[in-house]
């Protein structure tokens, strides 16, 4: 459902009131009106108000309107959609939006994805999942490489391992950690914290990284769709097929977001020039936005 | 699927509750208004105003005409659900915590918070016919368990009572006599406060979540523990599916930490587990808190989850979901 509510204040000023009026009308409102739903189900609502400060205001209302299919409801249901509103509800603002359709796709998240082996752990970017799935995988020593028994620092080869480059640049990281602790009560952000090793703007960035861009999709494609064809290759976080708010239909291209960088190389190489409803997609890594 | 948002309530969502029919959504909240939605699209079709604290719970009648409220305002009250009207209001010395019609919404079954000094009690009270004839004594008063009561329901055809709360203990009650039938056992029940409890749609068996980060499904009759479900957060409430062997679990952190955690680290989802195989089916995403109320359509098809965020969020499952596999 696409709504929009333009509001644009109308000052009248009596030299503008047309000629014919006779009489100052500038208290009544132009009656409400409904225009459509036409063949794409778009409904405008036309209405007049005034506002706080008195001044008319003429409110728009666009809103998309889809047939349920084979809805089934008991008598009494039915009867009680026509119950007048009560409460609260009646004095319900055009404007107030209480309940809106997500715009995004919610999808029952796997824990594994269907076909996907269990090889989760070595998701690289999703550091939080490895962090609640206890300490195990997340302890791994970088001397011996042995995971889940020691930390590096307890690590009994310690002195028969060499240094590698790995361990050299991490210190200064660890060492700011440690510091940060020392001062006890004090607020450590937790970009700061011990263990959090993503700043801030990586975070944000999320939305964006690993981010794939589907283009020449047929029109019927829908997020549904675009998730089952994505999925095979890895733990998806996010799809978005872009939808002309008027019509209602595909414009034709879309966004997958994949949890690991290599699972969205895969999707790539493996999608882009693949046939798919009639039409070869183009699936390439997205330009980050620009601004 | 994409979920419905509905931003009635400028507080905390505390329960959600569908009628029998499936067509109206109740939720209450730490307002002071209980609200009630058209199921299928999210349209608000009015609210109950009166209550004068946060509406800790509620439960409609089976011909969705009479709606019961319990409030920290150390009330509960009879409402018309059409009309949005107060039909009668029983005083109480303290919170009210829970409320339950029984079968045939004859009886009520109100559970009472300890207060300055005031024990926690189940009281069950006799609901009229005609709301004029409505009198406000106890059938039954039930005392003994410590602390607070989060749920009590009825068992089935109204012989028990069936409570659990802050004592981590389920019990189940007669209620005739007000005797304890039953205790569930130390060793394999709850280790923390039992937040929310649930029963399956034909009453053989119920679900408990409890803070100690598990659900537990048991038998109605035998207090049996049949299954046990683990999860990584706070369970503050359970559903099931009345279609398919699925348990929902909600909950997350607690909300004081909310704020200074990632909303991905804290795990607010909708959790999906397998009723038998007691494993992990998905988790659905959004709520920006804690998943306080759950609650599933009586057709399977759609289910609601009310979050410390204030949303309700109305999700409609699309058709894959019915043939999920493990």
């Amino acid at each position: 459902m696409a709504t929009e509510a333009a509001t644009q204040p109308i000052k009248l000023r009596w030299g503008e009131l047309d000629e014919d009026d006779g009489e100052d009308l500038d208290f009544l409102l132009p009656p409400k009106q409904v225009n459509g739903p036409d063949e794409n189900g778009i409904k405008k609502v036309i209405e007049y108000k005034f506002n706080e400060e008195g001044n008319k205001v003429k409110i728009i209302t666009t809103t998309r309107i889809r047939k349920l299919a084979n809805a089934r409801l008991s008598k009494r249901a039915v009867e009680r959609r026509s119950w007048p509103k009560f409460g609260d509800a009646v004095h319900e603002d055009v404007g107030s939006r209480l309940t809106m359709v997500s715009t995004e796709e919610i999808i029952l998240e796997r824990p594994r994805g269907p076909g996907a082996k269990q090889e989760e752990a070595t998701a690289a970017g999703d550091s939080l999942t490895q962090i609640g799935k206890a300490g195990a995988v997340l302890m791994v020593c970088r001397t011996c490489g042995k995971k889940g028994d020691h930390w590096t620092s307890k690590c009994p080869y310690k002195d028969l391992a060499q240094p590698s480059e790995g361990f050299v640049d991490k210190p200064p990281a660890e060492a700011t950690t440690t510091a940060a602790n020392t001062t006890k009560g004090a607020y450590v952000p937790p970009s700061m914290r011990a263990g959090a090793e993503r700043s801030g703007t990586e975070m944000r960035r999320r939305n964006e990284e690993n981010s794939v861009r589907v283009t020449n999709l047929s029109e019927d494609t829908r997020e549904p769709d675009l998730l089952e064809l994505f999925r095979p290759f890895g733990h998806v976080s996010r799809v978005y097929v872009a939808i002309d708010q008027k019509t209602g239909i595909s414009r034709g291209f879309g966004f997958v977001n994949f949890v690991n960088r290599e699972d969205g190389e895969r999707a790539i190489n493996k999608l882009n020039g693949y046939g798919y409803d009639n039409l070869i997609l183009r699936v390439e890594w997205a330009a980050p936005r620009s601004n | 699927m994409r979920p419905i948002l509905m931003k009635g309530h400028e507080r905390p969502l505390t329960f959600l509750k569908y009628n029998r029919d499936g067509d109206l959504l109740f939720s209450c909240a730490k307002d002071h208004t209980p609200t009630v939605w058209f199921a299928d699209n999210g349209e608000r079709l009015g609210t109950y105003r009166g209550h004068n604290g946060a509406v800790w719970c509620c439960d409609v009648s089976r011909d969705s005409s009479l709606l019961i409220t319990g409030s920290a305002d150390q009330t509960a009250k009879l409402w018309d659900v059409k009309k949005g009207t107060q039909l009668y209001t029983f005083n109480f010395d303290s919170p009210t915590r829970s409320v339950d019609f029984g079968v045939g919404d004859k009886l009520a079954v109100i559970t009472t918070d300890p207060f300055m000094g005031l024990p926690s009690a189940i009281q069950v009270k006799r609901i009229a016919r005609d709301p004029i004839d409505q009198a406000g004594e106890s059938v039954l008063v039930l005392k003994g368990p410590q602390g607070r009561i989060n749920r009590a329901v009825w068992g089935p055809l109204n012989k028990t009572i069936i409570s659990a709360g802050e004592d981590k203990v389920v019990r189940i009650w007669d209620s005739e006599t007000g005797k304890l039938i039953k205790e569930s056992d130390k060793e394999t029940g709850h280790q923390k406060p039992i937040t929310s409890l649930s029963k399956s749609i034909d009453g053989t068996h119920f679900i408990t979540g409890s803070l100690d980060k598990s659900a537990k499904l048991w038998d109605t009759r035998t207090l049996t523990l049949l299954k046990t479900y683990m999860t990584e957060r706070p369970v503050n409430a359970v559903t099931m599916s009345p279609l398919l062997d699925h348990v929902v679990l909600g909950g997350g952190q607690d909300a004081s930490a909310v704020t200074t955690t990632d909303h991905r680290a804290g795990k607010f989802e909708a959790k999906f587990y397998d009723k038998i195989l007691q494993e992990e089916i998905g988790g659905v995403k959004g709520h920006f808190g804690p998943i306080n109320a759950l609650a599933f359509n009586p057709d399977g098809r759609s289910f609601a989850s009310g979050g410390e965020d204030g949303y309700v969020r109305l999700h409609h499952f699309d058709p894959d979901y019915f043939n999920i596999k493990i």
